[in-house]
């Protein structure tokens, strides 16, 4: 669906993805960072379990909405990469919420 | 970050860095708080980081930004990134997320420049994945150098839509087929507006020049279509639609729709602001006198938040705005605010004559806005359908908000923001009423999403 035009002279750091390690060049959304390795979905539906991609990436409608770092229910668009970011998608709500400082592990 | 600032900015698009540097060039205490990690708003995205080659790519208009954040760069303006607002009273007091830590801050005068959002329209099929927003798109290929790889549709109406597809066919990107919903009677509508709009020769030409250039390159461009439709198992895999009499559809896995932008007004709302449904630009705006003042004392709306008119009126709305903010905390005299604001204030018009035009050769029809058809999903987070909304119309619910609290339309995660003028539209259309009747759905803060650790670890209000 998407691919990444070849880029010039950018850092690249690590992150991870469902457990997976990925590249990802420094300073680009989590949401361009997961959606470039074209993913079936970042989210299901707490509704209808329905499966949903970002949107607008700018922020306004919630439906980039992943696990980062623990944390459940962040904008992946509005949420930019870091060295060893954990990114999963988010089922339905999400997991229950991680305790202030305490992550997920 | 300080406890209190003079004047403190909201957003960092072409109006809030004007506001910034004009109020900072004059010694006035100055924060800008933006969502983005660096200056230059939607339209100048990634305006500082961004590779030449790339840059290149979107075009002279996109790197006008430069000397705009050079600027701000250059001022006294404190500038601070990832930062979400999340609340604004009539008390100056702005509550704001920072490094993960909520706080609140205080202000004499705060110019809220929030820009625009795309307007959401719902479609059939416009939740799959692989349907997403024309300003989606062109965030990617601005902030991360990502493009359509294998083949788009491009589909709407406005401005925006060809320039995408003019910055995509200088990436070599697949443009499988233009879809233009323009109605056609849009064109005599919007005849009588054309003699001011040709003063702004230079946008007229630009659309003409694009237009043509894709023609030449092959792309495929259809005009006057409708009902467009998204349709795929769990993800987007046919687009179809109506194209002079027929039933079409075309194999993609990528769709981009753009129907045009619209104030992002939910701060103002959420501080209180009186707004006003403006029917030409088919959208709600905070009234405002010529400087950019709310009804409420010290909060000033610049740019496309206010009411679109581009990057370009923006820049000067804001320069404005910060005049009139140093006016107000009597750094200048209003003969001098007067006096400094001719200039901006001129090309603030100039840049208005194309307006009128654009609005009426791309208003969109009400039967669209009122989301035809029962099936389809108008509240993306809820996932609330057209036929729901009506349902809860026929049962006696007559406005926006009786119509959330009914369905629970518009209470999920965005807060209405991608259904709330779909469900007005869909109210107004069902009472034979107009939208401005129907109303709008009431914006509470936070505005933004805030953890249970994040809001319990704020100060008691006012002890910030």
């Amino acid at each position: 669906m998407f691919k990444q035009l070849p880029a010039d002279e950018t850092e690249i750091i690590g992150i991870v993805f469902n457990g997976k390690a990925l590249q990802a060049p420094k300073g680009i959304s989590v949401a361009a960072a997961i959606l470039s390795r074209n993913p079936d979905h970042t989210r299901t539906t707490p509704v209808t379990g329905s499966k949903r991609l970002p949107f607008c990436m700018m922020g306004v409608c919630y439906e980039c909405l992943m696990v980062i770092d623990g944390q459940a229910n962040r904008r992946a668009c509005a949420t930019y990469v870091e060295e060893g970011m954990r990114i999963e998608t988010q089922l339905g709500v999400g997991p229950a919420l991680a305790l202030e400082g305490g992550g997920s592990e | 970050m300080n406890n209190h600032y003079q004047l403190l900015v909201i957003g960092g698009g072409p109006a809030g860095l004007a506001a910034a540097t004009t109020a900072a060039e004059r010694g006035v205490t100055c924060a800008l708080l933006d969502e983005q990690p660096t200056p230059g708003g939607q339209i100048y995205r990634a305006i500082e980081a961004i590779p030449e080659q790339r840059a290149k790519l979107l075009g002279p208009e996109y790197l006008r930004g430069r000397k705009l954040v050079n600027e701000f760069r250059q001022s006294a303006a404190e500038y601070f990134p990832e930062t979400q607002v999340w609340s604004i009273d009539k008390e100056h007091q702005a509550g704001l997320l920072h490094n993960h830590q909520a706080h609140f801050i205080t202000a004499d005068q705060i110019i809220i420049a929030s820009g625009a959002m795309e307007r959401p329209v719902p479609f059939p099929g416009w939740t799959l994945p692989g349907v997403m927003q024309a300003g989606a798109g062109q965030i990617l290929f601005k902030s991360a150098g990502i493009v359509p790889d294998n083949g788009v549709v491009l589909a709407g109406s406005g401005p925006l839509l060809l320039l995408l597809a003019w910055q995509y066919l200088h990436a070599g990107v697949e443009i499988r087929v233009l879809l233009d919903v323009t109605p056609f009677a849009n064109h005599l509508q919007a005849l009588p507006e054309l003699p001011r709009a040709l003063l702004a020769y230079r946008y007229l030409s630009k659309g003409i020049a694009y237009q043509l250039e894709l023609k030449r390159a092959g792309i495929p461009i259809m005009f006057g279509v409708s009902d467009l439709t998204a349709e795929g198992n769990e993800r987007l895999q046919r687009v179809r639609f109506s194209h002079a009499g027929k039933r079409k559809s075309i194999v993609s896995e990528l769709l981009l729709t753009h129907f045009g932008v619209i104030p992002h007004i939910w701060l103002t709302q959420a501080a209180g602001c009186k707004h006003r449904w403006d029917n030409s630009q088919q959208c709600w705006r905070p009234e405002l006198d010529d400087w950019g003042n709310t009804d409420i004392e010290g909060i000033l709306v610049a740019g496309d938040g206010a009411g679109i008119y581009g990057a370009r009126a923006a820049e000067h709305a804001g320069r404005l705005a910060g005049l009139q903010v140093l006016s107000a905390l009597n750094v200048i005299s209003r003969q001098e605010r007067d006096q400094l604001s001719r200039k901006d204030r001129k090309r603030l018009h100039e840049e208005r004559h194309i307006r009128p035009f654009l609005e009426a050769y791309f208003h969109l029809p009400d039967n669209l806005l009122a989301t035809p058809g029962n099936d389809t999903i108008v509240c993306r987070c809820e996932e609330v359908t057209a036929g729901q909304i009506r349902e809860a119309v026929a049962a006696g619910h007559e406005n926006s908000n009786q119509v959330k609290f009914f369905t629970r339309c518009g209470m999920g995660p965005c807060q209405g923001r991608q259904c709330a003028n779909a469900v007005a539209h869909i109210v107004a259309d069902a009472r034979g009423k107009s939208v401005a009747e129907t109303g709008l759905f009431r914006g509470r803060p936070p505005v933004s999403p805030l953890t249970l650790g994040q809001l319990a670890q704020l100060p008691k209000k006012g002890t910030a």
